[in-house]
Order: C-alpha cells, then structure tokens, then sequence
C-alpha cells in the first residue's frame, strides 16, 4: 500500500482565465497533498507538471475551468473541463511544437507548443473531449505502483 | 569556422539553404522570444531557439541573421520550410537542447 | 557544479536566497520556453532564462530547478523576488546573454538537462 490511506481523496479547484498570476495554486496544491499521502516523488513530480501545464492552457485559452482530483489508492486522476473556444482539430494540437497562441502569450513563455504533449507524456492515462464553441475536458490518470 | 565541424559537433541536420551558411559567423544568440531576439541579436548570428513557429523566419531575414538552429528535435512545419527557402534563410535542427547546442556552438566559435 | 562557482564563472549577482549559495547544480536548461522547462527531466537543475516573471519560479518549483540566472542583466519585481524566497529558490543576475552564459557553464562542465 504506497499510500497512508486507502480511502479516495477528493479535491477541485475553479480556475480563471486570463490570469497568469494564479498559475501554479491548483498543481501546487496537488503537490502538498501527494507529498503528505506519501506518494513516490517521481510520481508527484510528473502529476505537478500536468496539472500545471492544464492551469496554464485553462489560463491562455479559456473563461474558466473546473480541476478536479481523486487520489485513490493505486492511481490518481486529474480532470479538467473548461469553457473555452474547444479544440477543432485534436489530432493537430497533440503535435508538438502546434500552437494557436497569440504572440503575447509566446513573449511570457509560453505557447511552444508543448503543452498538451508535456500533459499526455507525464500520464499514464491520458483522454481529451472537445467540442468547438463549448469546451475541452481532458482527463488524465496516473497510476500509483 | 568551418560549417563540416558545425554539423558534425552540433549534429545538425540542414533543412534549408546549405549554400548561405557561407556568410561569415559573427557569433550566436539564443532564445526563444522574438521580441528579444529583434531587439538584440545581430547581423551574422546564428539563432538558438526551440521555437518553429514561422515568425522566426520573418526576424532572422528581417535581422541578417546566418541561420537558425532548431533544438530538441522539433521540426518545422511546411509552412515554415517554404517561408525559409522563399528568403533565402539556412534552418537547421539538432537534437540536443539549447544549453548544449549553445556550449557546443560557444566552444567552436572560440577557437 | 557549486552554485558560488556558478556566480563566478558568469560574474553574476545572487540577488534572493544568497544563503542558499552552497547548493550542488547537476545540470542546466537554458529557455524562455518555460514548457521546455516542464519538458526536461530538470530536478538539481539550474534555468537560464530572460523572463522575470513570477510564473518562472512556479515553473522553477514544479519542475524541481533548484536556482533561476536571469541574463541580460534582468532584474525580477519585488513580487517574483518574494515568491522565490518563501521557496527558498536562489535568483542570479547575469550581465552575459544566454549564449555566452550557457557557453561559459558549458565550457566548465557543466551538462545540459537530459530529455527524460
């Protein structure tokens, strides 16, 4: 039992668009949970980076966005869904180095292109929905050993 | 410097416009932002970037520079490949990413 | 690599957390991108960078970097310098370009970050 409870743990956090300032409060919050649960540090690093990479994509693209997680005794599952312009072609924006980033967005650092790619990389689990003119919901599980 | 060290130190792999890597090298400049690099790279520079958007190819013709280096495996687009050979402007990509590709490329041109 | 060592060789100020300036830096990344940060497997790492932006030392910390130069003479906000001390992560301030720094680090020995 890699964790010090087998009961699931729950949490979501109502994420703003726009707003670069907040980035990092949800996937920083994650971190604090899975370090206190006892979860292998390379386990909490890779569910950190995804998660921070969907608060920055919710941050860049959309109105707002609702993360949830649910930690469970052998696996972790991060959902977020968003009100944002949707994903016309899924297939083209897993790509990397495929962005539809304004150039602001690129002089802060980000918009390389990475960030969907960065999200399925560190999943073990990785779906995403998207329907233009209503929103992405991308769901990611990560699997305690 | 010599463009077969180049190559071969950096494992590059040229995707446009061998033939204007014969303009002369004055140095290199690195980063990923287009404003920065317009404000101060110089003329003759070879830009490090991870960047593949096609705007690059707007700046390095816009600024003279000698070429561009694409890190971390990524490749360009098509688009990008067209815009590139339209102006006459030499993209490569290597591999490695920007720290090594720049101490690589710092090392030659100090020779 | 020592972090003091790493001042030295880019003549660079430790402008946050110089008490900090013992810690051991294993390899560097440098990148405005900071996705590419992500991208790298970058933990005892060291970012050289251009941004100064508080959202640098949130990618810093997620991404287990344990001290940011800022090139081109950059000088970070109060805001970024705040954040960057409650998680304890030292800030340089380098004159040199990205270029010129990582080749400087480079020259010394220090490797770049490897894709994970």
């Amino acid at each position: 039992m890699p964790l010090n409870s087998d009961k699931t743990i729950e949490g979501s956090f109502q994420l703003v668009g726009g707003n670069f300032a907040t980035a990092g409060e949800a996937s920083g919050e994650l971190k604090r949970t899975l370090t206190d649960l006892g979860v292998a540090e390379e386990i909490i690093r890779r569910a950190a980076i995804a998660t921070f990479e969907a608060e920055i994509n919710v941050i860049i693209y959309a109105a707002a966005a609702r993360l949830l997680y649910f930690i469970g005794p052998s696996s972790i599952r991060i959902r977020i869904e968003d009100m944002g312009p949707g994903i016309e072609n899924i297939e083209q924006a897993m790509q990397e180095g495929y962005s539809t980033a304004p150039e602001w967005v690129r002089e802060m650092g980000w918009g390389a292109g990475m960030g969907l790619p960065n999200m399925k990389k560190n999943s073990d689990e990785f779906n995403i929905e998207s329907v233009v003119g209503e929103g992405t919901t991308v769901e990611m599980v990560l699997n305690i050993p | 410097m010599n463009l077969q060290d180049l190559i071969k130190d950096l494992s590059l792999e040229i995707v446009t416009c061998e033939e204007s890597m014969n303009n002369e090298v004055t140095g290199a400049y690195v980063s990923d932002l287009l404003s920065d690099v317009m404000a101060n790279s110089n003329v003759g520079n070879i830009w490090i970037t991870l960047q593949t958007h096609l705007n690059i190819i707007a700046v390095a013709d816009m600024k003279g520079l000698a070429g561009i280096i694409i890190v971390g495996n990524r490749k360009p687009a098509e688009d990008v490949i067209e815009k590139a050979r339209a102006e006459k402007v030499t993209v490569m990509t290597t591999p490695l990413p920007a720290f090594e590709a720049a101490g690589k490329l710092y090392q030659l041109l100090d020779r | 690599m020592i972090l003091k060592e790493i001042a030295k060789i880019l003549e660079a100020s430790i402008i946050a957390n110089p008490e900090n300036s013992e810690i051991d830096i294993h390899s560097a990344c440098s990148a405005d991108m900071m996705s590419a940060v992500l991208y790298y497997h970058t933990p005892n790492s060291l970012l050289i960078t251009s941004l100064t932006q508080p959202h640098v030392i949130r990618t810093a910390e997620i991404a287990g970097i344990k001290s940011i130069v800022f090139v081109l003479d950059k000088k970070p906000d109060k805001e970024t310098i705040d954040l960057a001390q409650k998680k304890k992560i030292p800030l340089l301030s380098t004159s040199f370009c990205m270029y010129t720094a990582s080749g400087r680090l480079f020259k010394e020995g220090l490797p770049g970050c490897l894709d994970k």
